[in-house]
Order: structure tokens, then sequence, then C-alpha cells
């Protein structure tokens, strides 16, 4: 992996985001988050369909243009004029709700393909890579396969491997689990509950109360273009402190997902 | 209207009825169409061969011994085979087919583009669109044909007509088939730019390993219809003098007096277009059936 050249001290958090502020037109959907995500941390964001996860996810990717604030990815100021989109983006995996992989092309072209492109591997070095993570996440024998092929889960845990063979140093969820079937949806979650034993720093959004509450480490709840609340995930399930926390946890739980 | 008929109705008659009505190729069904198709032909060749001009057309038209005579050529009696002159269509065909193809693909790409460094091309390449898309075929052929020559430029000036009517061809047909592009890559999911510039592939990249595959795809089938046209606008070039297979006819009609030449060229026009409208076909139907195989899952 490409190390930056750029002096960091060992202390800095994976991820610092502050005073972030994303509008599309005149709907303010993010309204000044500070977030801080230490190195091997897992954190899982939780609020209501519309909160603005996915805008958060994509602001730190850098798919979204942010109108204020500041992003720190290991020390480093991303959100800086002049910065390499495609330089942070290779440390920086994400995986989205669906239509995550490339249907035209296998299983192992999916993952070989960044590897290859981005990080300049030879085609032996990318296939060996990919191997080795397909091999992990028990999905060896669908390496030449098409998308189409595979389970809506199946397809999810590709599209993890494809960013993993990236190296990155963080990882970003985005309901990952929403579009699957329920049955599907353990297999995926397995993935990433791996990951995080493994270290691997995350910033998930989900809706899986009960995985946020054994995997993060935190919980943040956004409300209104803000984290409302955050804390240990016992703590934030059992004793909420912000009224509109506990009216979102209410409404889960009378839907039954907790 | 089943519902109401007694529960013994058996199933076959149902299945039988139902095959009727849908056209499906039980037997008799095939013999059914079959006998309708003749009957329709036969009408159509009886008034035909019935009309009071029709001995006189056939003689004009369809007179063997000058097909004959018009697909072989006679260059010292003052007209050329028609046969040989389809030569010369495939040819501008093949020549024009390749630069369309690619032509038309960066001018699409360029029009897709968003930077502000390429706001100038985007600019010139909608203009070229709107305007070769809006003036008829036949006046860029004359335009290019008659205009240029009369440029007097070194070698741009100097070419063949069969080369400024390809060069109008590619004009006109890039325009059309840059638009189908640009159909082709705004029907490839959004969800794919993010997901491939999300792993750190440059714009350029995406473009090239992610999008274009997929949208080229999806738009096999019209483009293919697009050459099929191609393919009879060739004939258009023997406006310039180009010896053609419409021109080599129309020499033939201009010297025997008979235009059976001229069914030559239509049915060498057509053994040419309909294996490939046949294709186009083939592939529209295996992409629907492909559909509904992945639907299915
Ligand atoms: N590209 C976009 N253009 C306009 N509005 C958007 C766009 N993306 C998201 N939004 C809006 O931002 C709000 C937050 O969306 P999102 O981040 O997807 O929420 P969540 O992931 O929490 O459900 C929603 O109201 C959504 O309609
Ligand atoms: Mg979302």
């Amino acid at each position: 992996m490409t190390e930056h050249k750029t002096d960091r001290t060992s202390s800095a958090d994976a991820l610092r985001i502050q005073g972030l502020r994303k509008s599309f037109g005149a709907q303010e959907v993010l309204g000044g988050i500070d977030l801080s995500v230490a190195q091997h941390e897992v954190i899982c964001l939780i609020g209501a369909s519309g909160s603005g996860k996915s805008t958060l996810l994509r602001c730190v990717n850098l798919l979204e243009r942010i109108d204020a604030g500041s992003v720190w990815l290991d020390g480093q100021l991303i959100t800086a004029r002049g910065v390499d989109e495609n330089l942070v983006r290779r440390h920086v995996g994400i995986v989205f709700q669906s239509f995550n992989l490339f249907p035209h092309m296998t299983v192992e072209r999916n993952v070989t393909l960044a590897p290859m492109k981005v990080l300049g591997l030879s085609r032996e070095e990318a296939a060996a890579r990919a191997a080795e993570l397909l091999g992990r996440f028990g999905l060896a024998e669908k390496r030449a396969d098409y998308p189409d092929r595979l389970s809506g889960g199946q397809q999810q845990r590709v599209a993890i491997v494809r960013a993993l063979a990236m190296r990155p140093r963080l990882m970003l969820l985005d309901e990952v689990t929403s579009a699957l079937d329920p049955e599907l949806v353990a297999d995926v979650l397995d993935v990433i509950r791996e990951l995080a034993m493994r270290g691997m720093t995350m910033l998930i959004a989900t809706h899986e109360m009960g995985f946020a509450r054994e995997v993060a480490s935190r919980v943040c709840f956004l409300a209104d273009g803000q984290i409302a609340e955050q804390a240990p995930p016992a703590q934030l399930f059992s004793e909420p402190s912000d009224e509109r926390t506990r009216r979102f946890l209410r409404r889960i739980t009378d839907a039954g997902r907790l | 209207m089943e519902a109401q008929g007694p529960p013994q109705l058996a199933l076959p008659d149902l299945a039988a009825r139902r095959s009727r009505l849908l056209g499906d190729s039980s037997r008799r069904g095939v013999v059914l169409s079959t006998a309708s198709t003749v009957v329709v032909l036969a009408v159509l060749l009886a008034v035909f061969l019935l009309a009071p001009g029709s001995a006189q057309v056939r003689h004009t038209f369809l007179n063997p011994a000058d097909m004959w005579k018009a697909f072989v050529g006679d260059p010292k009696a003052g007209y050329y085979s028609v046969g040989e002159a389809l030569w010369l269509n495939i040819r501008m065909f093949v020549v024009a087919e390749v630069l369309i193809l690619i032509v038309g693909l960066v001018v699409a790409v360029i029009r897709q583009s968003t930077g502000p460094v390429l706001l100038p091309l985007r600019v010139v390449t909608t203009i070229y669109v709107d305007v070769a898309r809006g003036v008829p075929l036949i006046l860029i052929i004359f335009a290019l044909g008659y205009g240029l020559p009369a440029l007097q430029l070194t070698v741009i000036s100097d070419q063949s007509a069969a080369v400024y009517g390809v060069a109008a061809l590619v004009l006109s047909y890039s325009a059309y088939v840059s638009e189908v592009y640009r159909a082709g890559i705004s029907g490839v999911h959004r969800s794919q730019v993010a997901a491939a510039r999300s792993l750190g592939l440059s714009q350029s990249s995406s473009m090239r390993y992610v999008i274009l595959p997929q949208a080229i795809r999806n738009i096999i089938p019209p483009l293919l219809n697009d050459f099929i046209s191609l393919q009879k606008d060739t004939a258009l070039v023997g406006l310039l003098g180009s010896i053609e297979a419409n021109k080599a006819a129309e020499l033939f009609s201009d010297t025997v007096f008979n235009y059976s030449s001229y069914v030559v060229a239509a049915i060498l026009f057509l053994i040419l277009t309909i294996p490939l409208a046949r294709f186009t076909d083939h592939l529209i139907r295996r992409d629907q059936a492909r559909r509904l195989a992945g639907a299915g899952q």
C-alpha cells in the first residue's frame, strides 16, 4: 500500500469530522457533524430513513462535495482544495445497499479491477489477493461466476471483499443488509463481525439494532442533521438521554426490530 | 368465461382454445398461418399479373435477360456490372461504419463529460449534433462532394467522389450514433459510477472499464439498426458520380432503356441488409430472454 509522505502521529484518529455541513438545494441534510473515530473503532450510525446516514458516508468518501467543515483521514485533511480524491478513496472502502458489483465482470474481475488499475498490481498479484480474500469469506468457488448468478448475500460479501482488496484503512458500510431477504442477512453480518474482530476501523450505517449493540464500540444517533446522541451501545440502547433517540428506539421496538 | 363451463369440460379443450387465441405453435396454428400467407401472396400476385400494364412492367423492370446483362455489365456497351459496383458500396459501408463508431463515441463521451475544461468542446459537439441531424444527408453529400473540390485545397480537394461520400456519411451518421451511445451511457445505473469511483478509479477508467462496456451491450441493437440504413444510404454517394450499385443501374437504364438493372440493385441491397436485420432481431430476442431469466432470480 502506498504510504502518505506526510508525517502522521500514531495517536491520530482514523477519522475526524468537524463541522460538516451538506445541503441539497434548500434542504440542509447535515447541519454540522462532529465525530471522531479512533483506530480499530467500530461506529454504528443509526437514525430514521432520510436522516442523512448515507450522505455522511458519501461525504467521507468524497463522493459528495461538502459545503462546510473538515474531514481528516489518519490526521490528513482530505477536504482541502487540491486533494486527489482518487488517492483518498484508495484508503477508504465503501459498500452500498445494492448495485455494488459490476454485472459485466466475473467475481474475480470485480475484485481485481481496482487493485490492477489503481494500485498497479500485476494480474497475478491481484488474482492472488482476490483468491485469498474470497477464500477467507467462503466465496472461493464463486470466483468465475457473474454477479447475477449469486444470491443477494453473496453479492454483498463480494462487494465487501472487493473493497478489502484495496487494503483500506477505513471501511464505510451503508445499510449493506437492508436490501437482503432476512435469511441472507446473517452471512453478511458474519463477515462484518470478522472484520471488526480483526481490528478494521469501520463506520456502519445500519438498521440492525441487535447487530449494532453487539459489534459497535459506539453508536451515533443521527437526527435533524446532527449527531443527537452518541454513546456505547449498552448505554445508548438502555438509557438514551435524548428524547428523539427514545422515540426512535421505541418505534423500532414496536416494529419488532430490537 | 371459462368458469361458466361445466366442470368436466376437460383441460385439453381449454388448452386448445388458449393456443388458438394466442396463435402459438400448435400444428393447427402453423397450418393456418401458412395457408393465410399463401392466400395473401397469391392475391397480390394475381392483381399484379392481371393489371392492364402488367406485361409492360414485367418487360421493363423484371426482364431476366436484362437483369443478367445489368448484373454482369459490359463496359464496351457503356454500362458497368451492378454486382461489381456493389463492392464499392460494401467498402464505403465498412470504412464509414468504423469511423462512425469512433467519432460517435468520442462525441458522446465529450457531451457526457462534466469538467469545466471541456466546456468549449461540449458546446461545439452539441452544435454539431444538432446541425448534422437537422440537415438532410443528401445536402451534406452535395456540400462535401461539390464544396470541398471547389475550395482548391491540396489533398482535401483532390479526393475521389467516394471519399467525399464516405465523409458525408460519417458526418451525418456519427451525430445519430453519438446520441445512441449517450442513451446507452445514461442507461447504466448511477450507482455503478459511484461504485467505480469509490474504488479509486479515475473518471476515465470508470468510463472505460465500467460504464462503456455496459452501455455498449445495451445499444448493440439500435446501432445495428443504424447500420442497416447506412448500408443502403451508401447508394446516395452515386449522386456524386461514383459507380456504386445504384449508379451502375442508372447507367444501364440510360444505355439500354430498361429498368431491370434497378431491380438487380435492389435485390443486391436486400442480400446485404436482410442478414443484418435478422441478426439484430436475434440479438434483441436473446437479450429479452436473458432479462427475463435475470428477473426470475
Ligand atoms: N443526491 C441527492 N440530491 C438531492 N437530495 C438528496 C440526495 N441524496 C440524498 N438526498 C436527500 O437527503 C436526505 C438524506 O438522505 P440519506 O443520506 O440518503 O438518508 P439516510 O441514508 O439516512 O436514509 C433525504 O431527504 C434525501 O432525499
Ligand atoms: Mg441511506
